[in-house]
């Protein structure tokens, strides 16, 4: 037991070594598997940050029911009770358009804007919470709102938000396919340097096979290389990734502060980078697997 | 230890290398494989290293049958064979001692009694002083004798040498032979191939004679004890 997992350091320490001694090489096909991996990387980051965004606002689907011009207190109760009367709706909420104003000022973007107007542009807001939250359900309840003939305008909150949700999902499966495809192509690099890795050891492997080397012991140390490149490799990629990130969270910081949002991309976190490891270890070990069963039992000592 | 019994084989394109053959090695003899080359003396060791396969008849080594013999189960096999080849088949890329611990290697030796073993087999052989040099650096005669030790570091119960003296001067292949009869004397199964009767005459033992892939019969004055 002990000695196999002497074997194993050996193969592993022999691997490293021989990574080592083609420096320029290595570290170009270690570039290439980096770079294919970060895209997609890369891209479900930006996709996970944008969601997220997304996600603190869709939290509470509502419609919004403006109403132009002054109305009295007793119009807006009325008005009120008969909302909070419908079958529909579970909550309503009433915002005066003074305390839409204030808001507003709070919000420091906007406030200076705000201060140059003669009068206050808002109008009083019902913001009304549906029982049932489905987007067909929300549009026939804003269709029926918009028909009284007391509300000016009745706008559907979480709109932009279910568009943007169709679109992440688009984003997402296009992520996919990307990742797909460049898993795919790590793999065939795998197994083209393992190709040649064969063909150049082709003597030590005839050498092998006859002094009683069982298939596993040759299959060994071309299995430890494609995993260790892999692992390389998403390493590269991970570290592409992060200062990618890096450099564009120190511009994005700039224009979020103008829009007043604390919109970031979030760096990779750790079971995340975990996983890409894992992954781009696996595809490396998988192409030497492939490369190794395909040419491997072509050698045979003549 | 080796026994062939009517064992033909021929090679696709038609070449019969062996036809009929039948003999046996005992335990721990040593026997000498002659013919001219072409004869079907590489072949017939071939088939003893499962390296090649009998096309009828069979061949018995060690127990296994090599007509019938797992793919998987080639590997022990082999490795209760010591192989000395004629163009000694070293490798390049690492050094004398590296080179004869590559059988020890696979075979899953702890690192120290490896190194213990290694040197104990370059001691055999007078490379011990060479354990650092690459095989490339050594003479013909020394690397025959490096890969000797490569074939019998791990104490193998059979060694086969292929022409093992075929590229060396007399001086050099009675180092060998003298070598090769020490391993004899510890108990070793032996069989060598060779055309070169001046060893056949200086080391007497046993001899096999193959002509155009047929064995002739072994005459009685031949037949020797070591």
């Amino acid at each position: 037991m002990l000695t196999r997992m002497f074997e194993h350091l050996r193969v592993m320490r022999a691997t490293l070594r021989h990574l080592l001694s083609t420096p320029g090489s290595s570290l170009l096909n270690l570039l290439i598997i980096g770079i294919a991996l970060s895209l997609p990387v890369g891209a479900y980051v930006l996709l996970k940050s944008v969601q997220q965004l997304a996600g603190r606002m869709v939290e509470t689907p509502q419609i919004s029911v403006f109403l132009e011009g002054d109305r009295s207190d007793g119009q807006l109760h009325e008005l009120q009770s008969r909302l909070e009367r419908h079958a529909g709706i579970a909550r309503v909420e009433f915002v005066p358009r003074d305390a839409a104003l204030k808001q507003l000022q709070g919000n420091s973007g906007i406030a200076d804007m705000i201060a140059d107007l003669p009068q206050n542009p808002l109008p009083d807001t019902f913001i009304v919470h549906p029982k049932a939250t489905d987007s067909s359900t929300m549009e026939s309840l804003r269709k029926e709102l918009q028909s009284w003939k007391q509300f000016d305008h009745v706008q559907l909150d979480s709109d932009w938000v279910r568009k943007l949700e169709a679109l992440l999902g688009l984003g997402r499966l296009a992520t996919a396919i990307l990742a797909a495809l460049l898993s795919l192509a790590l793999v065939a690099i795998t197994f083209n340097t393992i190709r040649l890795q064969i063909l150049t050891r082709r003597e030590e492997i005839e050498v092998s096979k006859l002094i009683g080397a069982s298939d596993s012991f040759i299959r060994r140390p071309f299995l430890y290389f494609g995993l260790m490149q892999g692992l390389a490799g998403g390493l590269i990629a991970w570290l592409l990734v992060s200062a990618s990130l890096w450099l564009l969270n120190g511009s994005l910081q700039e224009l979020t502060r103008l829009y007043a949002s604390d919109f970031r991309l979030h760096a990779l976190s750790l079971p995340d980078s975990l996983a890409l490891l894992a992954f781009s270890a696996y595809l490396g070990w998988l192409g030497a697997w492939f490369s190794v069963s395909q040419h491997l039992w072509r050698i045979e000592p003549r | 230890m080796i026994r062939f019994s009517q064992v033909c084989k021929r090679y696709p394109g038609g070449h019969e290398a062996l036809q009929d053959v039948s003999f046996e090695v005992a335990k721990g003899e040593m026997v000498y494989l002659t013919g001219h080359s072409g004869a079907g003396k590489s072949t017939l060791l071939k088939l003893i290293a499962a390296i090649e396969r009998p096309t009828s008849g069979s061949v018995l080594v060690d127990g296994h049958n090599i007509r019938a013999i797992k793919r998987e189960a080639i590997p022990a096999l082999r490795r209760n064979i010591g192989l000395v080849f004629q163009d000694h088949k070293l490798l390049f890329d690492r050094n004398a001692f590296d080179n004869v611990l590559l059988p020890l290697q696979i075979a899953g030796f702890d690192h120290r009694e490896a190194a213990r073993r290694v040197r104990a087999a370059l001691d055999k052989v007078g490379l011990l002083q060479s354990e650092k040099a690459n095989p490339i650096a050594l003479s013909g005669g020394e690397q025959q004798r490096l890969c000797i030790a490569r074939a019998i570091v791990n104490r193998p119960d059979i060694l086969l040498a292929d022409e093992p003296t075929g590229n060396l001067d007399a001086e050099y292949s009675s180092e060998i032979m003298n070598i090769f009869k020490s391993f004899h004397q510890a108990g070793t199964t032996l069989l060598i191939s060779t055309h070169d009767q001046h060893t056949l005459q200086e080391f007497p033992a046993r001899i096999l004679r193959l002509k155009q892939g047929r064995l002739q019969e072994t005459s009685a004055h031949e037949e020797r004890p070591c």
